[in-house]
């Protein structure tokens, strides 16, 4: 397989990280932006979201409609995503078809229209996404341990934001939120696929180093305060399940903490998958699994960490069994992590999670635009080396390492413990 | 071999073991990781109406303990080298899906086969299931969509299997047995009809020889023949149902009648036809008039499910509850362009070219190839048929699209299920 990597800076600060890969006929383009639902403040939370949705209503150029036929009618497909940091936007085609898409995240970099008509009915759309969201148990449960978890940090919110902005947001909020973000100086473009690194940089250079840089946005900081004990939500609402969300202050993507916490994770409640597209494994052997839902005290369990800039959360999602409480689950959970806690884990463990994730990195290299995805989204909260690394960094993980990150980030002071109350049924405490 | 060709004769191995199984191998030689993937002939339209969820039960069961391995060892075996397996029922057949890295093609297929012959069904695992399971069918309850979709089937399917949901009912789920898993296993578990793709970065032969050493051997003489279906009674009218769920922001709308079974020489054409009015772009003319145009919903679409037997055409949206009507409305005045106007050649020319240009993107992983592979058995369509597939999508017109729609689609008679809250519980 011949694969080569190219990273360059244009010279208006757009950064740009190039992988040739020849094994099928694809190239998929990703672009990034520096800003996420963490760049909102009170009254614009959603704005982010917002912007992404109106990146597809055209340019004077691509109008609205015009670009979905362009991409589609090649057999292409394309999304984009907004999240705590990042904003990403991509597009994958046959390969001799991947001009368009670099001629339209080009233009839509600065040409987006921001019709009023449009913006107005978007309103209405974004609302139904979130109604939609609310539909869901664990999607109202997440949103308040969330904001429990966070009280200064903007990490606080939704990314979809609150329904009150999203009624309140005029035009010129969102407008100026694109116009301040939306530069070359604050984006990183990535390619992966079926190219020739040469001529793909000078049709790069042809289209995006005309784009002028501007001032470079401040991120919005908020450093959250130490947590000094352990907080508690619930929320009421129909249904017959009993949801627990347990979520632990975890350490910033590019701590070595983070991959210690990453092996952890693994232990207690099964391999985090990073991949885009691409498959991951059941969790039926962690240790949460069997303390919880082999001794069916829970229906399932779930966890997983978040690669984010600033310190996130690491997160346990408990289907509780009808017979049992969520207080039943909390206490063998905590069993759990004292074990982790007590004692370093077996080495053996510590291996299987390396072939684990070594397992999901090949499943999610077949595909090109999973390929593209991570070239991009390490650089939103570490660099390329991040990504490069990351299964060197988590195999220098001891045992030692996973006993210090339980003992000092496990703990009851650190987390938000959120409970879902079906009002439906009498035995639900 | 050209990586960059599609699937076809020459990429292709297809061997017919003895037994029955039909293996479908083909290598992709840069890939470090294997897919396995198939299904055999035991599917929920076997199931007791008392028991209805019997063959998703013992899809589930046959993985929680076998004559070898208990359920942790059988995990332990998968998960410790990042491999998973997952065996599921459905409607007309029980499906497989594994992956794992290209070394470990042995542990994928014999821990499959000794799910599918060797299962032991422990009563305690059993019973673990059993509230799984129950605990699904509440969510399920609850679930707008899901709700909207059941409640569409009932509509549209009332004298066919098809409205039965393949998953059953919660008292159907307390009805079943652990006899019940053991007798639907013995009568139905067989290599007859049973199929397995395998691709990556495996060698064809040895791929073969793997599961005809793990599963050449296998025989079940009472395998009955698949069951036939009904046909349907077209719907007279528009019928409506709308399902109060209490506590729900929005609601979800799953309109449409039966469409073509796969096998119809109808279903490229309407598949084709469909793109244009509900998936094409961000979902065709339908995403164009409800969400685009009126900022009704986030999602409205349309779907052709095709499959065995005449699955569902169907029209999605997810919107406001005081928005029901006016979605319903927007999406029925594009089923009457659709049925009285032929699509325009620049509308059929962007989907045909869609659809051809999207192969590549659809067939770049594993799972995408094996997926297609076993469409190909499945459904008759030959090992050629990605290679013909081109000439196929050019061929259809508009006119024959117009026809098409006619003969399945009429504005005045659709099922229409709605499911949100529509009046709050006292």
């Amino acid at each position: 397989m011949n694969e080569t990597l190219t990273k360059l800076t244009l010279q208006n600060g757009l950064l740009v990280l190039l992988k040739e890969i020849h094994t099928s006929p694809i190239i998929s383009q990703w672009i990034w932006y520096r800003v996420g639902s963490r760049d909102e403040v009170a009254g614009l939370t959603g704005a982010s979201h917002w912007v992404e949705h109106m990146m597809f209503k055209g340019t004077m150029q691509y109008p609205s409609g015009v670009l979905d036929q362009m991409i589609s009618r090649e057999g292409g497909y394309w999304n984009a995503f907004t999240f705590l940091d990042w904003t990403s936007f991509f597009e994958s085609l046959p390969a001799d078809k991947i001009d368009i898409a670099l001629r339209l995240e080009a233009d839509r970099m600065f040409n987006s229209l921001f019709d009023d008509h449009e913006l107005s009915s978007e309103r209405n759309v974004v609302i139904s996404e979130r109604q939609g969201s609310e539909n869901e148990p664990l999607f109202r449960l997440s949103e308040e341990v969330q904001s429990a978890a966070f009280r200064v940090h903007p990490y606080h919110h939704e990314i979809i934001g609150d329904l009150t902005d999203l009624y309140s947001m005029q035009c010129e909020d969102i407008y100026r939120h694109y116009r301040t973000f939306y530069i070359p100086n604050n984006a990183v473009l990535s390619l992966a696929g079926d190219f020739e690194t040469k001529s793909m940089l000078d049709r790069i250079r042809e289209l995006y180093e005309p784009l002028p840089a501007g001032p470079q946005p401040a991120r919005l900081e908020r450093t959250e305060p130490p947590q000094a004990g352990e907080r508690r939500v619930s929320v009421e609402g129909p249904g017959e399940t009993v949801y627990l969300q347990v979520s632990y202050r975890a350490p910033r993507a590019d701590d070595q903490d983070f991959f210690v916490l990453n092996v952890l994770a693994s232990l207690l409640t099964g391999p985090t998958n990073l991949n885009m597209f691409g498959g991951g494994t059941t969790n039926k052997t962690s240790r949460l699994y069997k303390a919880l839902v082999e001794n069916e005290l829970a229906v399932s369990v779930n966890g997983g960490v978040q690669a984010t800039i600033d310190p996130y959360l690491y997160t346990i999602v408990v289907m509780v069994h009808p017979r049992h409480t969520a207080s039943d689950c909390i206490a063998v959970m905590e069993d759990e992590i004292k074990r982790l806690q007590d004692a370093p884990p077996p080495i053996e463990e510590l291996e299987r999670a390396m072939k684990q994730a070594r397992a999901i990195f090949a499943y999610g290299s077949e595909s090109i635009s999973n390929q593209a995805f991570w070239l991009g989204y390490s650089e939103m909260f570490a660099t390329i080396d991040w990504f490069n690394l990351y299964l060197e960094r988590l195999a220098v993980v001891t045992p030692a390492d996973v006993q210090r990150v339980a003992q000092s980030y496990l703990r009851p002071q650190n987390r938000t413990l959120g409970v879902y109350l079906p009002n439906e049924t009498p035995n639900n405490k | 071999m050209n990586s960059h060709s599609l699937p076809g004769p020459d990429s292709i191995t297809r061997r017919i073991l003895p037994n029955g199984i039909t293996v479908l191998v083909r290598p992709n030689a840069g890939s470090l990781s294997v897919v396995i993937s198939g299904y055999l002939n035991a599917g929920a339209i076997s199931d007791p109406d008392v028991k209805l969820g019997l063959a998703g039960y013992t899809a589930m069961a046959v993985m929680r303990g076998t004559t070898q391995r208990d359920f942790q060892q059988i995990y332990e075996a998968l998960e410790s080298n990042g491999a998973s397996l997952g065996i599921d029922g459905g409607t007309h057949s029980t499906g497989f899906y594994g992956h794992a890295l290209a070394e470990d093609l042995d542990l994928l297929t014999k821990t499959l086969a000794e799910a599918l012959l060797q299962p032991v069904f422990p009563l305690e695992q059993v019973e673990r299931l059993r509230n799984q399971l129950l605990a699904g069918l509440a969510i399920r309850a609850q679930d707008t969509a899901e709700v909207a979709s059941l409640t569409f089937d009932e509509l549209v399917y009332a004298e066919h299997p098809y409205r039965r949901p393949e998953d059953g009912y919660p008292e159907t789920i307390r009805a079943i047995t652990r006899d019940d898993l053991v007798s639907f296993h013995e009568k139905y578990y067989g290599p007859t009809g049973m199929v397995i793709s395998i691709v990556g970065g495996v060698d064809p032969e040895r791929a073969c020889d793997t599961v005809t050493r793990f599963l050449g051997d296998w025989k079940n003489p009472s395998q009955p023949v698949p069951p036939g279906l009904p046909s349907i009674k077209p719907l007279g009218e528009i019928v409506t149902r709308r399902i109060n769920i209490p506590g729900k922001s929005e609601a979800d709308i799953v309109m449409g009648v039966a469409g073509p079974p796969r096998k119809s020489p109808d279903f490229l054409t309407a598949s084709l036809g469909n793109n244009i009015l509900g998936q094409f772009g961000m979902y065709g003319r339908i995403g164009e008039s409800v969400r685009e145009r009126s900022g009704l919903a986030y999602h409205a679409s349309s779907s052709l499910s095709g499959g065995i037997g005449p699955g569902p055409w169907l029209f999605l949206a997810g919107v406001s509850p005081s928005n029901i009507d006016k979605a319903i409305t927007l999406i029925r005045q594009e089923i009457v362009r659709f049925v009285t106007e032929p699509v325009t050649s620049e509308e059929l020319t962007d989907s045909q070219s869609n659809y051809i240009g999207r192969l590549p993107l659809s067939l770049e992983s594993n799972a995408g190839v094996a997926g297609a592979l076993l469409n190909l058995e499945r459904y008759e369509l030959g090992l050629d048929y990605y290679l013909r597939y081109p000439d196929l999508i050019h061929a259809i017109t508009p006119a024959e699209i117009l026809d098409t729609a006619q003969r399945y689609l009429n504005p005045d008679r659709l099922a229409i299920a709605t499911a949100g809250t529509f009046e709050e519980s006292k």
